[in-house]
């Protein structure tokens, strides 16, 4: 279970983006937030954001049109 | 980002054009650039101080624009300039793009630029412009400061990333 979990599914760039950088500060060091977007171009996204801002990405996935994504508080 | 590192990136954008189309690309790009722990600066000059008021009426023209089309009952729609000339056609324009933009979960420009607010970006107003079109500081929204070029060099050639949009 990760420690917080941010619905975006519905929204589009750069929505996800800028709630995910508000939800990942709400989760305690090395603590995990999940996000659920629909947006498929928040799959090339969140990687982006995760290289760039030092977070780490330990998983993602899709199901039925919606992107799950698992990044860990590490920056 | 409030705090400065040594090694933070930053990015400039100078924003020339005002009207609900051209709004979203600066403000994207800042709020998102923001979010990714760049320190941001907005330099707002001509058409693009219309983005500062208080009072956002944010209009769409199709006139001159044959490359703008619309998504209509499945088909795409281009509006020919005899018939963007029309009165109330702007308007008309404006009605559709704002109900697209609800539509498909497309941030409000209100939205963006209060994420913006809040992401502690740098908004610089044009002097030069409130005087040429005789606007007012208090027309516009709060935390906004004024400069001129020289201000907007001085910040360029600090920035790792320079837009003009």
């Amino acid at each position: 279970m990760a420690d917080k979990v941010l619905d975006a599914k519905g929204l589009n760039c750069p929505l996800p983006i800028l709630k995910a950088k508000k939800a990942i500060l709400e989760v305690p060091k090395d603590g995990t937030l999940e996000v659920l977007s629909t947006d498929p171009g928040s799959v090339a996204d969140f990687q982006a954001f995760c290289r760039t801002t030092g977070n780490t990405m330990l998983e993602t996935g899709e199901n039925a049109g919606v992107y799950r994504f698992i990044i860990k508080h590490t920056a | 980002m409030s705090q400065t590192e040594s090694n933070q990136k930053s990015m400039s954008i100078i924003v020339t054009k005002g009207t609900l189309d051209w709004a979203y690309p600066p403000f994207i790009l800042a709020t998102t650039a923001a979010a990714m722990g760049v320190n941001v600066s907005m330099f707002f000059t001509f058409y693009g101080l219309a983005l500062l008021k208080k009072d956002l009426d944010l209009q769409i023209s199709p006139l001159g624009k044959p490359d703008m089309v619309m998504p209509l009952a499945g088909m795409h729609m281009k509006m020919p300039n005899m018939i963007g000339m029309l009165p109330g056609v702007n308007a008309m324009a404006t009605t559709m793009m704002k109900n697209l933009i609800a539509k498909k979960g497309v941030a409000s420009i209100p939205t963006l630029r209060e994420a913006a607010v809040e992401s502690d970006i740098e908004m610089i107003a044009c002097q030069m412009t409130l005087d040429l079109f005789e606007m007012k500081k208090e027309e516009m929204i709060d935390g906004i400061k004024l400069g001129g070029a020289a201000t907007y060099m001085e910040k360029a050639l600090a920035s790792d990333i320079n837009l003009y949009i």
